[in-house]
């Protein structure tokens, strides 16, 4: 199957902007599902709110455009339900961390068999440039005009230590490894976060002065290394890329299956 | 295995947006932007077939077709 048969070709050319790292994640993300074979009805997507959000419109899954933050709560409610199809959760920076925060470490933290998409742009573009919870300190925004003085999450740490069973990371200059990181997190049982730096031209790159989206897809190839790498070790500046984490622990809706059958017991 | 050989480029051109990342990435300089702002293949026969426009288009407006061997 080609990538193009999983699009709604109806709703082309899509809303995002010239550039959009957005339109490369859902670029990548079609490959992967497409090298593993999957069909379109085995596949759930559900987003919030945001430019990030709007990918689900785009791909013919079954597919949830839900209220802001909420997404993954949707997700649990979709998977507890129907725990044979594949969950993907796409969310931008804000949507994830911000007004969904709390929806986000507990799903963590329950580690259901979802695979959740942070697209950090590190801005909220839809809404013209506010400063977002990854934002970070120094950086510029239409709400920051003298600087941020808000310190940043690092995503990766936080699903980590909220209980995420796979994290991983990488940038729209690697679309390959976006391919790859999709894929794994796909077939890991748990919860699956994976962060993927995408650029917004438009407004983190106009108000932070990165020039062009090739640009700024320079320097995340300048500003990233893969895991372990020497260069890490000389100038730990940079942000690494891969597979940060993964653990195998007891999946949720297996867990609930199995309360199920002690609750039925003699039934 | 024997290199990949160019049988086209297939553009969209109503979905490119003229942001210039496949332009700009690619290794042999195949790309350009037309007067309307949309890419075009202007040097074909330097293409190797490595796809990283394809891969990197946030429109997916640009697809390399490979001749089968």
């Amino acid at each position: 199957m080609a990538i193009k048969d999983y699009l709604r070709e109806r709703f082309f050319p899509h809303m995002w902007c010239p550039g959009c790292g957005h339109g490369i994640v859902l670029n990548n993300m079609l490959r992967s599902i497409e090298q593993l074979g999957l069909s379109k009805n085995e596949i759930v997507m559900v987003s919030g709110i945001g430019c990030s959000s709007r990918i689900s419109g785009y791909v013919d899954f079954h597919t949830l455009h839900t209220i802001h933050g909420r997404a993954l709560a949707f997700a649990t409610g979709v998977k507890l339900g129907l725990p044979e199809l594949n969950v993907i959760v796409p969310m931008g920076d804000g949507d994830a961390l911000a007004i969904g925060g709390n929806h986000f470490i507990h799903a963590a933290r329950r580690n259901i068999d979802i695979t959740a998409i942070v697209m950090n742009n590190r801005i909220y573009g839809m809404t013209g440039g506010q400063f977002s919870p990854l934002s970070g300190i120094g950086t510029m925004a239409t709400t920051a005009p003298f600087r941020n003085i808000d310190h940043d999450f690092d995503v990766a740490e936080l699903s980590k230590a909220a209980g995420a069973t796979f994290v991983a990371r990488t940038t729209t200059f690697h679309a390959k490894q976006i391919t790859d990181i999709i894929k794994q997190a796909i077939l890991h049982e748990g919860f699956s976060v994976v962060e993927i730096l995408t650029q917004c031209p438009t407004y983190f790159g106009r108000k932070n002065r990165e020039g062009s989206a090739s640009n700024m897809m320079e320097l995340y190839k300048k500003n990233t290394t893969p895991i372990g790498s020497q260069a890490k070790q000389e100038n730990p500046e940079l942000i690494e890329r891969g597979i940060l984490h993964e653990v195998e622990a007891p999946e949720y809706c297996n867990e609930y299956d199995k309360i199920i059958k002690a609750a039925m017991k003699g039934k | 295995m024997a290199k990949p050989k160019l049988k086209e480029h297939i553009i969209n051109r109503e979905w490119c947006k003229g942001c210039g990342i496949c332009v700009h990435f690619c290794p042999k300089k195949v790309l350009e932007l037309d007067d309307t702002d949309k890419v075009v293949a202007a040097r074909p026969q330097d293409c190797i077939c490595c796809k990283l426009c394809e891969l990197r288009c946030p429109d997916l407006a640009i697809e390399v077709i490979v001749e089968r061997q």
